[in-house]
């Protein structure tokens, strides 16, 4: 076994046991610990598919920023000790059903599926090359994307500036609240 | 480096935390575990461009683009979901997906 | 030829005036908007006296006869190049002669409201609603096609329905004006019915077509049969039930009465002098036709008004309510003129009956207008209907006691007043033509003077009752045109009509038959010598003869129970029978399904609403299943 496979089997048995903690652990703040586990593992995937620039942003984007950011808002809004309340085991059952029903769907198409060899030569990924492809207006180009993507972010550093800026006690701004 | 490898392997893989996200985006009760699932959704996506990218088109660069944005998409969602849960804290007093249930009939 | 086209202004002004007493009358002060109404009605009087005295005396004859001058015209609805429907001022001796009745009369009550309405509430409404009745009226007579006077016929309709129903607080009015509209109304499904026939079958609506006695139309006559009559004769059966409805002629009788909840000038203007002969003018207006076409169905106008007058007098001898009485007497008088039609002949001598039953149309307007307008003052004066609670009144209402006198003795037939010579021209009429209906006649006209003597008698002389006041003699503005309306009784009784309006339009020769008049007059005079005897002081002979005939006495009171009878046909019969069954389909049936079809909705909605469940993770479980379904659905079964 090639050390690549063994890395790979820890990855994804990192991903899939983290995973399934991060959706079923009764504690909030342990939840957020998981889904960093994954999100670092997955981020060891990236590396052994090589890239190594998106582990990179992996590693600080979610790792580093979303994660935290969670963890803050959860440090906002809940209290730390208290623990879930138990789902109605109908939903988790009903749930459980049709998510396994569609992974199992998932998995036998692709293992169906007859995934042709490719002939062609890799493609470095190097910096340079993100950054001019990034920028470029050729057919391999991504700067509207890019823009977009800008534009996107700007907008929801806005939005979201603006949605938690605003918002108060219930009865005061609520409409919907007050009629019933 | 990803020799012996198969691709199928990476989109099990991809699947099974795919659904693992659905599942806890089915099943969880506070907006912020379902967030956290969302994002485990996200990841999922982002583990299949790339499997996709490396093994069938190595000469491209589309998946990692793709992954790219989706990171920066999924950065920006977190954003704006966690202020939207914080005002919803503020106004209902509970982030209890279940409570927040005003766009009923 | 005389220009005649200014006449269209003769039912317009009216129709101006009732736009603007309608509209801006309530901006107005009460006594202004009278004032409008009663100054335009005197200008169209006068436009109508030039008009009569143009067409009769001025305008050219051919062959000794009167044109049908068609005055104005437009064509208001082309509908092929046939078909179409005009509007248009057609002038001919009768028309001629409505004018100046219409417009006489109309002026009088218009004059006579002035004080009678004084303070009413709604006193602009009600000139605005005088003004609407005079130009329909005035449409209606001055119709230039059958359509035009069916337009026409069903406005005067409307005009006396708002009329009758002016005191719209009181129920009994209102009944009484939704019991008008409708019997007419439905008499007037029969006029439509007719009108239709005839003019499917001549091609035409226009009169001077029409009634051409050597036009295409009347040579049409005959034709297909339908149950023994011609298609003619049903049609003008059917066009006769309008005049039938409009006249208050029996069977269609019921409404006239009722009709008396309006205020008096109402009743003596519509219900009197005017509007209730509209049906006589019909059949005048199409009288070539019946008699050269439709002679069967001109017996039946001869039928129906004999029997309508003899009906009514009877029933007006019992009623004690005075404007009834004179709604009864109104019933009977036009049942006259209706016979008289129906026993006249086209042209010349034949044509008697035709010139009496306009003599006394004219007449009749008068003196009955002229009684009603009395018996208003003497209401307004006592406030009461009933006559019993009257009496002695000659010392208090001089003026209306002359009048009422003068009036009583014309409608009693006595020389040398109008009524005697008109009523003298149908009885002779009938005397020459059928004897049954002469015999009919001659017996309505002492019952005629009976029950008028017995109504003048009953106020002016017999017991003086105790008033809560002292009763006065009405304002100016009300005697004035009771005295014009006596003179014009007294007077118009030596116009000579025959030779102005007769069938065809020439002169004719008439007088005096004293085989008819010399027992018509001692008629008459028995029955005022038998009311003087029974009424003139307190008197038990009439209640002793009612309790001989107890029975005729309690059937002639409650009016043969036709109201009764026409309640037991319309509710135990049509109501039940018909009616309720189509209201149970209507409710059961077709709101059945309608209802049954919203509560489907409503309860499957009531069902699929708690799909809607706010519950954000449910939304997402059923996605996630639609999703998974979908792809087995596309991946393994749709191949």
């Amino acid at each position: 076994m090639a050390f690549n496979q063994i890395m790979f089997i820890l990855f994804s048995a990192m991903i899939i046991v983290f995973s399934v903690l991060t959706v079923t652990s009764r504690k909030i703040l342990r939840a957020a610990i998981y889904l960093l586990f994954v999100l670092v593992s997955t981020s060891g995937l990236y590396f052994m598919l090589n890239y190594q620039f998106l582990a990179a942003v992996q590693l600080t984007l979610y790792a580093g920023g979303i994660v935290v950011l969670i963890i803050f808002s959860i440090l906002l809004t809940s209290h730390l000790s208290k623990k879930f309340e138990h789902s109605g085991w109908k939903k988790n059952i009903f749930s459980a059903i049709a998510s396994l029903a569609g992974a199992i769907l998932s998995i036998i198409t692709i293992l169906d599926y007859k995934f042709s060899a490719t002939s062609e030569v890799a493609k470095e990924v190097d910096m340079r090359l993100i950054g001019k492809s990034l920028l470029s207006v050729d057919y391999d180009g991504y700067v509207l994307p890019f823009e977009v993507i800008s534009i996107l972010l700007l907008a929801a550093m806005i939005a979201a500036i603006v949605v938690a800026k605003n918002g108060g006690p219930a009865k005061a701004q609520s409409p919907l609240i007050n009629q019933k | 480096m990803n020799t012996g490898i198969p691709i199928q392997y990476f989109l099990v893989l991809a699947t099974i935390m795919f659904f693992t996200g659905v599942y806890g985006f089915l099943t969880r009760r506070n907006l912020i575990t379902i967030l956290m699932s969302v994002e485990l959704i996200l990841n999922s996506v982002n583990i299949n461009f790339l499997a996709f990218n490396r093994f069938l088109y190595p000469h491209k660069l589309e998946g990692m683009f793709f992954s790219l944005f989706v990171i920066a998409v999924a950065a920006s969602e977190a954003a704006v979901a966690i202020a939207i849960i914080i005002n919803i804290y503020r106004r209902f007093t509970t982030i209890n997906v279940e409570d927040v249930n005003e766009m009923k009939f | 030829m005389i220009n005649f086209s200014y006449t269209i202004w003769i039912p317009l002004l009216p129709f101006l005036l009732f736009i603007l007493l309608g509209l801006a009358g309530h901006k107005l002060k009460p006594k202004l908007s009278g004032l409008f109404g009663t100054g335009g009605l005197a200008i169209i009087t006068i436009l109508s006296y030039i008009t009569a005295y143009k067409y009769f005396f001025t305008s050219e004859k051919i062959e000794g006869a009167y044109q049908k001058i068609s005055a104005f015209n437009i064509t208001w609805l082309q509908l092929t190049d046939k078909l179409h429907i005009d509007l248009g001022v057609l002038l001919d001796p009768i028309s001629v002669m409505m004018l100046v009745v219409i417009t006489t009369v109309s002026l009088m009550v218009h004059i006579y409201s002035l004080g009678y309405m004084k303070g009413e509430k709604g006193f602009e409404r009600f000139f605005a609603f005088l003004s609407l009745f005079s130009f329909s009226m005035l449409g209606l007579v001055l119709a230039t096609n059958i359509f035009q006077m069916y337009i026409f016929w069903e406005l005067v309709g409307v005009s006396s329905f708002l009329l009758i129903g002016f005191y719209y607080q009181k129920p009994s009015a209102v009944r009484a004006s939704k019991k008008a509209f409708i019997v007419t109304r439905f008499a007037d499904l029969g006029f439509l019915i007719g009108i239709l026939i005839l003019s499917f079958n001549t091609k035409t609506f226009d009169f001077i077509t029409l009634t051409d006695p050597a036009g295409s139309a009347i040579a049409q006559g005959g034709g297909i049969a339908f149950m023994g009559l011609s298609v003619m004769t049903w049609s003008m059966i059917f066009v006769f039930m309008g005049g039938v409805g409009k006249s208050a002629m029996f069977p269609f009788h019921i409404w006239l009465p009722d009709a008396m909840e309006g205020p008096t000038p109402v009743s003596a203007l519509i219900h009197a002098a005017t509007m209730v002969v509209a049906g006589v003018y019909l059949v005048a207006r199409m009288f070539p036709i019946y008699a050269f076409s439709a002679p069967a169905a001109l017996e039946v106008v001869a039928y129906v008004g004999a029997f309508s007058s003899l009906f009514a007098a009877v029933i007006a001898c019992t009623q004690t309510d005075i404007k009834r009485v004179l709604a009864y007497s109104t019933i009977s008088q036009i049942g006259y003129m209706m016979l008289a039609l129906g026993v006249s002949g086209y042209g010349g001598h034949e044509g008697l009956g035709y010139m009496a039953s306009m003599f006394h149309l004219f007449t009749h307007a008068m003196f009955k207008a002229l009684l009603f307008l009395g018996a208003g003052a003497i209401i307004h004066a006592v406030h009461t209907n009933h006559m019993t609670e009257m009496g002695g009144l000659r010392k208090y209402l001089p003026i209306t006691h002359m009048t009422f006198l003068i009036a009583c003795l014309t409608i009693a037939g006595i020389p040398p007043l109008s009524g005697f010579f008109s009523k003298d021209e149908i009885l002779a009429a009938a005397f020459h033509n059928n004897k049954l209906l002469f015999a009919v006649e001659y017996i309505v006209a002492g019952l005629t003077a009976f029950y008028m003597f017995r109504l003048y008698f009953s106020i002016f002389w017999g017991k003086e009752t105790h008033y809560h006041h002292t009763p006065h003699e009405a304002p100016a503005t009300m005697t004035i045109p009771l005295i014009v309306l006596a003179i014009g009784s007294v007077f118009t009784g030596f116009i000579p009509f025959n030779e102005l309006v007769t069938s065809d339009g020439k002169v004719f020769e008439t007088e005096i038959e004293l085989i008819v008049a010399i027992p018509s007059v001692l008629i008459g005079l028995l029955g005022i010598g038998i009311a003087f005897v029974m009424y003139r002081k307190e008197s038990e002979i009439s209640d002793k003869l009612a309790a001989i005939f107890k029975y005729t006495y309690k059937w002639a009171y409650n009016k043969f129970y036709m109201d009764e009878l026409y309640l037991f046909v319309t509710k135990k019969i049509i109501f039940r029978y018909i009616s309720e069954p189509v209201a149970w389909f209507d409710r059961h049936i077709v709101d059945g399904t309608m209802n049954a079809i919203a509560s489907v909705t409503q309860s499957v909605s009531l069902r699929i609403k708690g799909f809607q469940s706010g519950q954000l993770q449910k939304y997402a479980f059923v996605f996630v299943t639609g999703a998974i379904m979908l792809a087995i659905l596309f991946i393994y079964l749709w191949k």
